[in-house]
C-alpha cells in the first residue's frame, strides 16, 4: 500500500502499541538544552533513575545565554545557575554537551543539522517547539514537555498518538526578492495560527525541491506556529549534499549503505493525506506580521486589515487587540514606518545562507542612524564562518552589532531584549505580546526585509531598493545582489 | 500524580483567544529549576503594572476577588506557542484542576495531561453558555463520564478523552510508571534491526 515519508519513519520506531492508547514510539535523538531540563533531571533522580541510553542525548547551552563576553562568568544569577546545572546534569549522567566555550556550541537546532547529528529516517524530540526544525532532514522531528523529556530520559521513547497528515505542495517559482520566510509566513497568513493544529506536516512540490537546505530548515522550523507537531520535507540529493562529511554524519564505511536507506523516505504515490493544500509559488510575496500571532501577516506592500471586515468575531476581537498592542492602525500600509530595531538571529534565520544574503544586500552600505541593528549568529561555527568569508567586516562597515551565538532577542531571556513600545524587524518566528521584553512589538520578516529596513531605517519592499553605490566601478542592482 | 476524578467548581473566565504560552508564564520567568512556585507569575504581564505586584491590574480577572474556582475557562486554541510545560506548570500551582476551552493548543494539551491538570474540549456553542454565566456559576467536570455541566441551568455536554490518558488520570498513573513497566520490550526492540 501506498506509504506517506511519515507513515514509513514512525512505523519502523513503534514499539508497541497501548491498548485504547497512544502508541510507545522510539526515539533516535534527544537534544536538551539549559531551560527545559532540570525539572527532568530532578524528576528522573526522585525515581532513583539513570538516564538510560545516555549516547542518544546531545546538549547545548543556548536559552539564556549571554551573546556578548561569553568567557566570563554569566552576570544574571538564575541563568547562571541554570546553565551549571545543565553541565553537572551532563556530567552525573554522561551526557555530551556542547555548553559555552565549545567550538560546537549554539542554538539546539542550528547545530544538530550542522554537525551532521540530524539524519533522514529517524525520530528526534527536544524540549523546545522549534524541534520541528529537524523535520527538513526527513526526519520526524517534534517538541516535548519537561515530562516528556524525564520520558525520553527514562526509556528512550515516549507514548505517542498518531497525528493527522497533512501535505502542503508549492510548485512553480519564486518571484525575485522571495525567500523561504516568506513562504512559511505566507503559508500561515493563509491557514492562520491553528489551521494545521492536530496535524503533522509534509512540505512538498517544485518550489520546495528548488530550495537549499538551510532554506528547507526555516519553513520547517515555523510549523508550529501554524499549531502543526511538526514539519518535513522528503530528503533528496540536496540534503545528501548537504550532509555528506559533516561531523557526525555517517563516515565512509557507512554513508553507501544509509544513503540506500535515505533514499526510500519519500510519500509513496497515491498516499493518502488527512488534508492536502496546493499553493503557487507565483503569489507569494515578501511578507511581513502587524499582529500579536505569526498568522496575522500581510504582504509588505499590504495593507493592514479592518477588522469590521473580518466575519467571525472571536477574530475581529483578537486583530483589534494585536493592533492596540502593537500601536497600528487598521486599513494603513506599513511600508515607510520607522522601525528602531532590526533582529538578525534565531533557529529561523540564524545560518550561513542567511547571514551571507544579508552582507549581499548591505555590502558598501550603511544601516540607518536611527535603527539598531543587532545580528546573532545561530552557533559557533557559523560565527567563525562569518568571520572567515569577512561578512563580519561587511557588517561593521555597515554599522550592524555582531554578538555571539545564542538565541538572544528572539526570547529575551538574556539581556538582549527591545525596549517596550519600540519595533523591532525580526528574522525570529513569534511576535507574541512581550516575546522579545515586555511591550516590545516584533514585526516578523526575512533576513532579506530586515536588512533593508536596516538601510532605510522603514519597513522596505527589498524589491524597491535603489542599486547600491558602484563599488570598484561596478554597480549591482539589489536583484543581483540577492541571486 | 494525585488521582482526578470530579471537580464541582466556580470558575475564572478568560474569553480572549489564541492565548499564547508566553502570556501564560513569559520567558523571564523559565530560570528556576524546580516546578514549584511559577503560580505567582501566571499571566503576569497581564495581571501587573510594569511587572510591578503592588500595581494590579483591575480590568484584568485574576484580579477581580468575584472570580474564583478551580476552573479556568478560556477562549478558542488556548496554549499556542512555545512548549514551555512551565505553562501547565503555572496554571496548576495557581490553583487550577482544569482548563475548559472549545481548543487546545496540541503540546499544551499533552503538557497538562502530562501534568494531571485536565484539559476539557467543549463546543463553541457550550463555551458561549459558560460564558454567559455570572460570577456565582458552578461548573461540574466528571471525568469518569466525560461530561461538563453548567450546574444551574442543567445544560451538558460530552468532552473526548484517550482512554489510556484517561486510565491515568483517575488513578493517578503517569506515562513514565508504563513506560518503565515495558523496559524489556524497549531493550528487545534496541536489539533488532532498522
Ligand atoms: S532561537 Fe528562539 S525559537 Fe529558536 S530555540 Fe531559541 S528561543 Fe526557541
Amino acid at each position: 500500500m501506498a506509504k506517506t515519508l511519515f507513515d514509513k519513519i514512525w512505523d519502523k520506531h513503534v514499539v508497541q502499541q497501548v491498548q485504547d492508547g497512544p502508541s510507545v514510539l522510539y526515539i533516535d535523538k534527544h537534544f536538551i538544552h539549559e531551560v527545559t531540563s532540570p525539572q527532568a533531571f530532578k524528576g528522573l533522580e526522585k525515581r532513583g533513575l539513570k538516564v538510560f541510553r545516555p549516547q542518544q542525548v546531545v546538549a547545548t547551552a543556548d536559552h539564556n545565554v549571554p551573546t556578548i563576553n561569553q568567557h566570563l562568568p554569566i552576570k544574571d544569577e538564575l541563568s547562571r545557575i541554570q546553565v551549571q546545572q545543565l553541565i553537572e546534569n551532563c556530567k552525573k549522567h554522561d551526557i555530551e554537551l556542547y555548553g559555552l566555550g565549545h567550538p560546537f556550541q549554539g542554538i539546539v537546532h542550528v547545530i544538530g543539522p550542522e554537525l551532521g547529528i540530524t539524519q533522514p529516517g529517524m525520530t528526534i524530540v527536544c524540549g523546545d517547539s522549534h524541534t520541528s526544525t529537524h523535520g527538513a532532514f526527513g526526519a520526524i522531528a517534534f517538541g516535548i514537555g519537561t515530562s516528556e523529556v524525564e520520558m525520553v530520559f527514562a526509556s528512550q521513547c515516549l507514548l505517542q498518538s498518531h497525528p493527522k497528515l497533512m501535505r502542503i505542495n508549492i510548485d512553480g517559482e519564486l518571484p525575485d526578492g522571495v525567500v523561504s520566510k516568506d513562504i512559511i509566513l505566507y503559508i500561515i497568513s493563509k491557514i492562520t495560527s491553528s489551521g494545521a493544529t492536530g496535524y503533522f506536516v509534509e512540505y512538498a512540490g517544485s518550489a520546495i525541491r528548488a530550495l537549499s537546505m538551510e532554506a528547507r530548515m526555516t519553513i520547517c522550523n515555523m510549523s508550529i506556529e501554524m499549531g502543526a507537531r511538526g514539519g518535513m520535507i522528503a530528503p533528496d540529493e540536496t540534503t545528501f549534499a548537504y550532509m555528506k562529511g559533516r561531523q557526525f554524519a555517517p563516515g565512509n564505511g557507512q554513508w553507501e549503505e544509509k544513503l540506500e536507506q535515505w533514499k526510500t523516505l519519500f510519500s509513496d504515490e497515491g498516499a493518502v493525506f488527512d488534508k492536502e493544500i496546493f499553493i503557487k509559488a507565483e503569489e507569494i510575496e515578501p511578507m511581513i506580521t502587524y499582529g500579536t500571532n505569526p498568522g496575522l501577516g500581510i504582504a509588505i506592500n499590504g495593507t493592514i486589515p479592518v477588522a469590521d471586515s473580518i466575519p467571525d468575531e472571536g477574530e475581529r476581537k483578537n486583530i483589534i487587540k494585536a493592533l492596540q498592542y502593537m500601536g497600528l492602525e487598521p486599513g494603513k500600509p506599513l511600508l515607510g514606518m520607522p522601525v528602531q530595531h532590526v533582529f538578525i538571529g534565531s533557529c529561523t534565520n540564524s545560518r550561513i545562507e542567511d547571514l551571507r544574503q544579508v552582507a549581499a544586500l548591505v555590502k558598501g552600505r550603511k544601516k540607518n542612524e536611527h535603527v539598531h541593528v543587532m545580528i546573532v549568529p545561530g552557533s559557533q561555527q557559523v560565527a567563525r564562518q562569518v568571520k572567515a568569508e569577512g561578512l563580519d567586516k561587511v557588517f561593521a562597515e555597515a554599522g550592524f552589532e555582531v554578538r555571539q551565538a545564542g538565541c538572544s532577542a528572539c526570547l529575551g531571556m538574556n539581556e538582549d531584549k527591545i525596549p517596550a513600545g519600540e519595533y523591532c524587524i525580526s528574522t525570529s518566528n513569534r511576535n507574541f505580546e512581550g516575546r522579545q521584553g515586555a511591550g516590545a512589538r516584533t514585526l516578523l520578516a526575512s533576513p532579506l526585509t530586515a536588512a533593508a529596513a536596516a538601510i532605510t531605517g522603514v519597513v522596505t519592499d527589498v524589491r524597491d531598493l535603489t542599486p547600491r553605490p558602484p563599488e570598484g566601478g561596478v554597480g549591482k542592482t539589489t536583484k543581483e545582489a540577492i541571486n | 500524580m494525585i488521582p482526578l476524578k470530579k471537580i464541582h467548581s466556580r470558575f475564572v473566565p478568560l474569553p480572549p483567544e489564541n492565548v499564547d504560552t508566553d502570556q501564560i508564564i513569559p520567558a523571564r520567568f523559565l530560570k528556576a529549576t524546580t516546578r514549584e512556585g511559577f503560580g505567582k507569575n501566571l499571566f503576569r504581564d497581564w495581571r501587573y503594572e510594569h511587572d510591578d505586584e503592588n500595581r494590579p491590574k483591575p480590568e484584568f480577572v485574576l484580579n477581580q476577588p468575584q472570580y474564583s474556582g478551580e476552573i479556568l475557562v478560556a477562549g478558542k486554541n488556548f496554549g499556542c506557542g512555545s512548549s514551555r510545560e512551565h505553562a501547565a506548570w503555572a496554571i496548576q500551582d495557581y490553583g487550577f484542576k482544569a482548563v475548559v476551552s472549545s481548543f487546545f493548543a496540541d503540546i499544551f494539551r499533552n503538557n497538562s495531561l502530562n501534568n494531571g491538570l485536565l484539559p476539557v474540549t467543549v463546543s463553541d456553542a457550550f463555551l458561549a453558555q459558560i460564558f454567559a454565566q455570572g460570577n456565582e456559576a458552578t461548573l461540574t467536570i466528571d471525568l469518569e463520564s466525560q461530561s461538563i455541566t453548567i450546574d444551574a441551568t442543567g445544560q451538558q455536554e460530552k468532552f473526548e478523552i484517550n482512554p489510556y490518558k484517561k486510565t491515568c488520570l483517575l488513578n493517578g498513573y503517569d506515562d513514565i510508571d508504563y513506560l518503565l513497566s515495558i523496559r524489556p520490550a524497549i531493550e528487545a526492540f534496541e536489539g533488532q534491526p532498522h
